[in-house]
């Protein structure tokens, strides 16, 4: 049921990844045919024909005709019983290129994302070297790296993530950087943080911290509590967690305070306490422009899946208590949480085939992040599907900027997939597209099946 | 509006997806020790009996119950006792050993504690006794060699070959031979402290761990920097009792730990002060007489966490540990060698 394999019929579909979405080149017409096509955005849940054209929504209606001179060159996809949606977007994966390409490398890691239904991804700098310039940032765009869904960088916030020297953000914004971050290195020092803040503010970049005090995290490697006094290993704090969101988010608000045209974007990565999320509500009340997301595995699996020292439930921030799992999902039904974001970390078997506290951090998640939701946000916690998908869509782009993304209104990116929503299938790590397979839902159910995922046009995976 | 907590409880497929809790329990090699829990109180008592028989038994009968059978004691911590315990179990089984330690070379040269496994299996290892600084590798040593593991000792975690001399020991202190089968009430009304470092210790976790199950009462005695609070959700039959006296005052066994300096990291402790707290004492257990038994792991720091009065007085059963020690792992590794699976749920 993993195949590899396309199985759409041949005049209908391209063999996926045959062309990137970022080369350049003539797309075919795609008329999506009889779907229920799923808008969170426009507001649209109903049977829609869509049709795209040189990489572009051309037309949403009922009932599309083509014309006889379109219909001889139009690829034509069935979506009778399925469900036609924005790409997914996933603010927060590490495609470890350029430098550590035996985890992972652009064109595998959009492959996995293809296949995910994500025709987007925000890309993590703590590449080797660290992506703190803007010929970095371009190289990862380019289409030589043979990308199967569109690359934004998320440029270093300091140089090599030291936390010490601020980068020009103007030049990483020009060469296309979405967003500034230190992920895997928090700012700690508060004229840092407060510097890095206000520069990005001057030019209209979020800025994204992991927020861990690495002061009160040093040798641990899972949530401290009780697990982790039964299994002997030293344990992360959540004041580590929160306590970093509360001293940004004042930072944040001394900024907004002091100079009257400065609105700073606090956005926090892969939220997994429950006070984290609180504060960042708190500070939303109180006016500021403060975003969170959260990762499948924080609201799905607790501290307790570690079990016998599980390498593939090692990753940071940790898994937490069951007590922050549900207020993970609690934030995600309230609306407090902005997106759902994978932090996809792939890593090579060898280097989690190794004792606990040795083993790096972070799990594989762009092709389980859609079947995991729609199994329990939709499917348990009764989630309504055109909010998991703007959770996985509208949301993410409008919390960096993405124009024409995130949405299937005429004019935007032909960025679709094609899913059956209630197919049910098991996930099997062995046959990620990843070049990793550190899933710690390795054999777990998913539902919703994607059928096909077009970037800008292009049809980059079919099943 | 119904709260999460409703709905997540009210939704179908919870369990198998969300399960509350993930076993801690091996399900690896029948033969392998990783954890004190791998044992079902009727295999503990298979161990104890077995290990009364083999020390009981004439040697020379004995060494040739596992001739020429490889054992591989792989050692990436320093140790003494428990090295030379398992050592001269296996040999007086008949077992060939070989030690690996942390200054053999490969492990200096940075093979991954799997390609050491896999090597010391490929040389005809039939089993491995593990000591290991990080809590969890022996799961990593079964699940990458498929060997019986001997856990002796991982890091924070467990070293359930001494919590079951401790066992030994204590069935002894208390009159109870050998021949008894144990069970859930074989120490009710016994309360045994365990006093000092408890964070640092897996001799702590794995005798929390056990002695509930059969009965006792564990108090865990120590400051907060060596003791925290959540140690109680260790498991059930666990308690904290802050004061050292008070502690005493409601013992009959106590068991003392070592403040293992080299796991500290940072923590800054006045030892002056944690003597005049925590110090078993001649005079304390006079004015504890209900305290009979004294145990101590090893190695002592004579004049830290007790006086050298202490270690060599009536009250003493640090050697008898020692000795116990060698009983107990000529079970162990004779149930490594000897086990099958269908065995292992018996
Ligand atoms: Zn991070």
């Amino acid at each position: 049921m993993n195949d590899h394999a396309g199985n759409a019929s041949p005049e209908n579909a391209r063999p996926a990844n045959e062309r990137a979405a970022n080369t350049p080149g003539t797309p075919p017409i795609t008329l999506i045919r009889g779907g229920r096509l799923v808008d969170p955005a426009a507001g649209i849940d109903e049977k829609r024909d869509l049709l795209l054209r040189d990489g572009r929504v051309a037309e949403v209606a009922p009932r599309i005709h083509l014309s006889p001179a379109d219909a001889a060159h139009t690829q034509i996809l069935d979506a009778t019983g399925l469900v036609v949606a924005p790409g997914l977007i996933d603010i927060h994966v590490h495609l470890r290129e350029p430098g550590q390409t035996h985890k992972e490398t652009i064109a595998t890691g959009t492959a996995a994302a293809a296949a995910g239904g994500f025709t987007a991804v925000a890309a993590m700098p703590n590449t080797v070297p660290t992506n703190d310039t803007p010929e970095i940032t371009r190289w990862m765009q380019s289409p030589d790296r043979n990308p199967s869904a569109r690359v934004f960088p998320i440029a270093a916030a300091t140089r090599a993530l030291r936390g010490e020297q601020i980068n020009d953000f103007a030049a990483l914004k020009a060469a296309g950087a979405v967003a500034v971050t230190d992920d895997g290195h928090p700012i700690l020092r508060d004229n840092i943080m407060r510097e890095v803040l206000a520069a990005a503010t001057r030019h209209g970049l979020p800025v994204i911290q992991h927020a861990e005090d690495t002061r009160l995290t040093e040798g641990a490697s899972m949530n401290a509590g009780p697990v982790a006094f039964r299994l002997g290993l030293r344990g992360m704090p959540p004041e580590a967690e929160y306590g970093l969101v509360e001293r940004d988010i004042r930072l944040v608000a001394e900024l907004a305070r002091d100079s009257k045209s400065a609105r700073p974007h606090l956005h926090v990565a892969h939220t997994s306490t429950a006070q984290a999320v609180a504060a960042v509500h708190q500070a939303r009340r109180n006016g500021l422009h403060v975003t969170c997301e959260v990762a499948p595995h924080h609201f799905l699996l607790t501290e307790h899946h570690v079990g016998c020292y599980n390498t593939h439930a090692k990753m940071n921030p940790p898994l937490r208590s069951e007590a922050d799992r549900d207020a993970m999902i609690q934030g995600i039904l309230d609306g407090v949480v902005d997106a759902i974001a994978t932090d996809h970390a792939p890593h090579a078997a060898h280097e989690k085939e190794v004792e606990f506290e040795r083993a790096p951090n972070g799990i594989t998640g762009l092709e389980t992040a859609l079947g995991l939701s729609l199994h329990w946000l939709h499917g348990e916690w009764r989630l309504p599907l055109s909010r998991v998908l703007s959770l996985l869509s509208a949301q993410p782009a409008a919390l960096l900027g993405f124009k024409g993304r995130g949405t299937l209104s005429v004019g935007s990116f032909a960025d679709v997939i094609v899913f059956d929503p209630d197919a049910e299938w098991t996930w099997l790590a062995a046959h990620s597209r990843s070049r990793s397979r550190n899933s710690p839902f390795d054999g777990w159910t998913m539902r919703g099946r994607i059928r096909h995922t077009l970037s800008e046009g292009r049809l980059v995976h079919s099943a | 509006m119904t709260t999460l907590r409703q709905s997540i409880q009210s939704s179908r497929t919870r369990p198998d997806a969300l399960p509350a809790s993930v076993p801690f329990a091996s399900t690896g090699h029948p033969g392998s020790l990783l954890g004190i829990s791998d044992l079902s109180l009727d295999q503990i008592t298979g161990t104890l009996t077995r290990a009364s028989l083999l020390e009981s038994e004439d040697p020379l009968a004995r060494a040739h119950r596992l001739a020429k059978r490889r054992i591989a004691l792989l050692f990436y911590e320093s140790s003494t006792r428990t090295r030379t315990s398992f050592e001269l179990a296996a040999k007086s089984l008949g077992c060939d050993t070989t030690l690996v330690s942390s200054l053999s070379s490969s492990i200096e040269k940075g093979e991954t504690l799997k390609d050491t496994g896999l090597t010391l299996r490929a040389l005809g290892a039939e089993a491995i006794i593990l000591r290991h600084p990080n809590s969890g590798a022996p799961w990593l040593l079964e699940q990458s060699t498929g060997l019986p593991v001997l856990n002796a000792g991982d890091g924070m975690h467990e070293h359930p070959s001494q919590a079951l001399l401790d066992l030994r020991t204590i069935l002894a202190c208390l009159g109870l031979g050998a021949e008894t089968a144990i069970a859930a009430n074989t120490l009710a009304g016994v309360t045994v402290t365990i006093t000092g470092d408890i964070l640092h210790s897996r001799v702590a976790r794995s005798n929390m761990l056990l002695l509930p199950r059969l009965g006792a009462r564990v108090q865990l005695c120590g400051p907060p920097a060596l003791l925290p609070d959540l140690a109680a959700q260790a498991g059930p039959g666990i308690t904290i009792e802050r004061d050292f006296d008070h502690a005493l005052a409601q013992s009959h066994i106590v068991m003392m730990l070592r403040i293992q300096a080299e796991r500290l990291a940072g923590l800054q402790l006045d030892l002056d002060e944690y003597r005049q707290r925590y110090q078993l004492t001649v005079e304390r257990l006079a004015a504890h007489p209900s305290v009979a038994h004294v145990l101590h792991p090893g190695p002592i720091i004579r004049g830290l966490e007790l006086t050298a009065e202490v270690a060599d007085g009536p009250q003493s059963r640090i050697l008898d540990q020692v000795r116990n020690g060698v009983a107990i792992r000529m079970a162990l590794v004779e149930r490594a060698l000897t086990a099958t699976r269908s065995g292992a749920t018996q």
